[in-house]
């Protein structure tokens, strides 16, 4: 498996505070990566650094070889690097269906005078973006809620409409951002059952910052895990359940315990 | 072609209808030609209206617009009166020139949001006045007057525009002129906003982060909405400034950028012709006013109040309200 995507020593300071320090490590094309840590590690500040949403204070990020890092966030989601974000970061008077159309941007062929005065590209664009519109909502399972304005939905489905959002910018990497946040045990299972789906079958690159253990043993193919702002460990589920340090990072070590 | 329902191309020709041949018609028969004026400049400020509203369409408060109209005035009269040019080409050069500022303008401010950015353009109409003042080209507080009208315009020798200087009746023309402005800025503005840049733009009034996620150039687009309002402005005030004939520093003053805004705010935010609607109500309600004397203000601006009180989604949420955007 070759590497996809490339953090090389990647450290975010404000002012005084590190928030990322010197972290590396590599996503592999196709697979469902991880990165977790207790509140406060860095994991967020980590997401938008690899999506160009805030700046590396020093360190790279690559993709395929190309650097990422330190651009706009329109450039790097034109690469192919789109991240998601929680459930109030939506177009909240929009329908999910033009929330859908509206993100296929990117698919665009024609230019925005071309579509003012009405070409034939940007008739066959419009044409192409309402049916792969249709097509991803029904694969997501969300046909039935098409129509409704995004700030009249339910937790669990604006999660998935971010989801949406992203998948129809026609992504090489999705980063989604808490996805299983607030969710109950099933809806949680639903989720993460389209997660995979959508890497088995569109073929995307997944890195997810998460809090929910179970889902996340479940789900990633490797995990990497923060703790102050410092990488502790990288590894399968299984390496990281039994690791020492991400054991005494999330229970406190035994000394700690003492002292309280 | 434009998408419009049944019940729209009937109201869009009433309209029309109205006011090309209706107005005129009423204003022969009841004789008060001084209606001519007033309609006229209903219809330049409304333009410019226009393009306050954009910028409200990408979320980004607008009280500059004055400055814009103040700038496309100059520029036309200056190329009619010192270049000797035709006002029909010195009409867009006006809107091009008001919008190449807005460029330079607004690559530096247009990154700033909410009451920042709504400041900094509270400013920009002083600042063009007191440019106008320091100018010599603009002739300072003596401004420029006795701006020619309008000459005529002939392609092979096929008159296409007669000339208004030879007019009897020049407030016709310039009243018919006007509203063929408007009417092509606002079929523009319904298109614009109906098309993939007017989602684009509705994506990033809700909001800016998930619109440059999903690949959307934010900067570069709030330039081109910027450019195309100021542009609207440049056209507006450039017209303007050939009806009076003349431009000074105080042809577009702070309050009539304060004025676009309201437009915009008393029409309705969410429908393209809120503003059109909103400098008609403002223009006349101003006037109607007027015979309550020392009181005129305070009675505008309690009635102002009351209506963004009570119709925050502007006069036109009362009628459209339930059907949605126009």
């Amino acid at each position: 498996m070759s590497a996809l995507i490339q953090v090389k020593n990647i450290t975010k300071k404000y002012g005084g505070l590190i928030a990322n320090n010197d972290i590396t490590f590599d996503v592999s094309e196709n697979e469902i990566l991880s990165v977790i840590g207790p509140n406060g590690a860095g994991k967020s500040t980590l997401f938008k650094m690899i999506s160009s949403f805030t700046p590396t204070t020093s360190g790279e990020v690559y993709y395929r070889g190309e650097r990422i890092s330190n651009l706009k966030p329109h450039v790097v989601a034109r690469k192919g690097i789109v991240r998601t974000f929680q459930e109030t970061t939506i177009f909240k008077s929009m329908t999910v269906r033009e929330s859908v159309v509206v993100a296929q941007h990117l698919r665009a062929k024609a230019s925005l005078a071309g579509y003012f005065w009405g070409s034939k590209t940007a008739k066959a664009d419009v044409a192409a973006f309402g049916r792969y519109a249709d097509e991803l909502l029904e694969f997501l399972g969300m046909s039935e809620i098409a129509s409704e304005l995004a700030s009249n939905l339910p937790q669990g489905n604006l999660r998935a409409l971010g989801i949406a959002i992203g998948l129809a910018t026609d992504p090489k990497v999705l980063l989604l951002d808490e996805p299983f946040a607030g969710m109950n045990h099933d809806e949680t299972m639903n989720m993460v059952n389209l997660v995979r789906s959508v890497r088995d079958e569109r073929d995307v690159t997944v890195m997810l910052v998460e809090h929910d253990m179970p889902a996340v043993m479940n789900i990633s193919d490797r995990i990497v895990v923060l703790n102050f702002g410092e990488k502790i460990a990288e590894g399968t589920p299984s390496e990281i359940q039994n690791n020492e340090k991400v054991i005494e990072a999330y229970l406190g070590s035994a000394d700690d315990e003492i002292g309280m | 072609m434009m998408g419009f329902s049944g019940k729209q191309l009937v109201g869009v020709g009433v309209f029309l209808v109205a006011i090309f041949v209706g107005v005129p018609l009423l204003i022969n028969v009841t004789g008060r030609w001084d209606f001519y004026f007033t309609l006229t400049s209903v219809a330049l400020l409304s333009i410019a209206s226009a393009g306050v509203w954009l910028t409200f369409y990408i979320g980004r408060i607008n009280i500059g617009q004055g400055a814009f109209a103040l700038i496309g005035a100059y520029v036309s009269a200056i190329l009619v009166v010192k270049a000797g040019w035709s006002f029909w080409i010195s009409l867009p050069a006006a809107g091009l020139f008001s919008g190449l500022v807005a460029v330079l303008i607004g690559l530096p401010i247009l990154r700033l949001r909410g009451v920042y950015f709504a400041m900094i353009t509270l400013v920009l109409t002083q600042v063009v006045t007191l440019t106008a003042l320091a100018l010599s080209i603009t002739n300072g507080a003596k401004g420029i007057s006795n701006i020619p009208l309008p000459s005529g315009v002939a392609i092979f020798g096929i008159p296409l525009v007669p000339d208004f200087g030879a007019m009897e009746n020049t407030k016709l023309a310039f009243y018919l002129t006007a509203c063929l402005l408007m009417v092509v800025t606002y079929a523009a503005l319904y298109r614009l906003v109906n098309s993939r840049l007017g989602h684009l733009c509705r994506s990033m009034q809700q909001n800016e982060e998930l619109a440059s996620s999903i690949g959307v150039n934010i900067a570069y687009i709030r330039v081109v909405i910027f450019t195309i309002s100021s542009f609207f402005g440049g056209i507006g005030g450039a017209m303007f400034g050939s009806i009076a004939q003349s431009v000074y520093p105080s042809t577009f003053v702070v309050a009539d950028s304060v004025n676009f805004m309201l437009n915009c705010f008393l029409g309705g935010l969410g429908y393209v012709f809120g503003p059109m609607l909103g400098t008609l109500v403002l223009y006349f309600g101003w006037d109607l006013l007027f015979e309550i004397g020392k009181y005129q203000m305070l009675v505008y601006s309690l009635i102002l109040i009351a209506v963004i009180r009570f119709l925050p989604n502007g006069l036109l949420s009362v009628r459209l309200g339930k059907e949605g955007k126009k």
